[in-house]
């Protein structure tokens, strides 16, 4: 099973039905299945904040959501992960390509790359790092993790984990 | 008509369907009019109304009423391309639109100047979109309801706030109660 397929079976498996995304070239695999699962309600969103929106009203409605996204949307979403998902204690599954380590040619990344973490930490996010392709096998009790704690998570997704950029 | 006049004159169309109400003074008002169980306010987060009350209605067959200001719905521009290209027909989307930023003190909003919401609405792909005076926005709202047609109202109305207090109940209360009225 290839890591694609490995974490749209977990959520599956999870009964994640609604998932929101906004793209980045190394989670473009990843979105093309997720658009392709007929279990999964596949809804692009045009900015990350917009996305963890649809996705409260999602959980509201009694979907389980997650959210796909780059690194940079941190910056992008930090006031609405503190007073709207936190705030509310809902559980949010972040899929975060981390763009800016190792074997990056886009300079401009590694600017966003060196806050990624601090802010994560900052914000008390659960966060794990996923480096090697192995590390995908956690996925399934990070996904239960959250749900079980209602509170946003954080899966950085480097380019060694996807095997280059 | 201001906001709060609106809102006191759709309180009774709502009141059974469940509601997303937009930050600040509109929450504030809704929740003294005519505090629902079935209402969500949001305490926080500008300009994600339309998103969440989307997100409530794809996953569920209730209605859902997301109420909306111009200035809100210019933060979350991305909204209306979302909504226009994922129907929901359990859902509609009120804009009231007052010109200005109301719960800050009433700066003007672009979109009452040259833009036009419902113009935008419209160029998104947004199929059924309704642009009323203030006074007719409870039969259009009540007609949108019979539809069953997702619909996008901009309620055009004149800006100014009344005296209101601050919402104190806890944000876990807010989403559970509403939650209960979803699965119920």
């Amino acid at each position: 099973m290839s890591v694609n397929e490995k974490i749209v079976s977990d959520l599956v498996a999870n009964n994640v039905e609604f998932v929101t995304t906004v793209p980045c070239k190394q989670l473009a695999g990843v979105i093309d299945q997720i658009d392709a699962c007929d279990d999964i309600y596949h809804i692009p969103s045009n900015k990350e904040d917009e996305g963890m929106g649809l996705c409260a009203g999602a959980f509201m409605g009694g979907k389980r959501p997650a959210i796909i996204m780059q690194n940079t949307a941190i910056g992008v979403t930090i006031n609405t992960l503190v007073t709207l998902t936190q705030y509310y204690r809902m559980p949010l599954p972040m899929l975060i390509s981390y763009r800016g380590e190792l074997g990056e040619p886009v300079a401009c990344q590694v600017e966003m790359a060196v806050h990624t973490k601090a802010l994560l930490n900052q914000l008390n996010i659960p966060t794990y790092h996923f480096h090697h392709e192995d590390d995908v096998n956690e996925f399934d009790a990070i996904l239960k993790h959250t749900f079980m704690c209602n509170k946003p998570v954080a899966i950085l997704t480097d380019a060694s984990f996807w095997k280059g950029y | 008509m201001i906001r709060s006049e609106i809102l006191k004159e759709i309180a009774p169309v709502i009141s059974e369907h469940l509601v997303v109400c937009n930050i600040g003074l509109p929450s504030q008002e809704l929740h003294m009019i005519d505090d629902q169980p079935t209402n969500f306010y949001m305490l926080g987060t500008m300009g994600l109304s339309s998103s969440i009350g989307l997100g409530v209605a794809l996953a569920q067959d209730k209605k859902v009423i997301s109420i909306d200001g111009d200035g809100s719905v210019l933060t979350n521009f991305g909204t209306l391309p979302t909504i226009a290209n994922n129907v929901a027909d359990n859902f509609i989307l009120l804009i009231i639109d007052n010109g200005s930023y109301g719960s800050t003190g009433d700066q003007p909003t672009y979109a009452g100047r040259k833009t036009s919401l419902t113009a935008v609405a419209k160029a998104c792909g947004c199929e059924n979109v309704i642009e009323c005076k203030a006074e007719e926005t409870r039969g259009v709202l009540e007609d949108a309801l019979k539809s069953d047609k997702m619909t996008i109202i901009v309620a055009k109305c004149e800006s100014g706030n009344i005296k209101v207090p601050v919402i104190t109940m806890d944000p876990v209360v807010i989403r559970d109660r509403f939650m209960k009225q979803v699965h119920s």
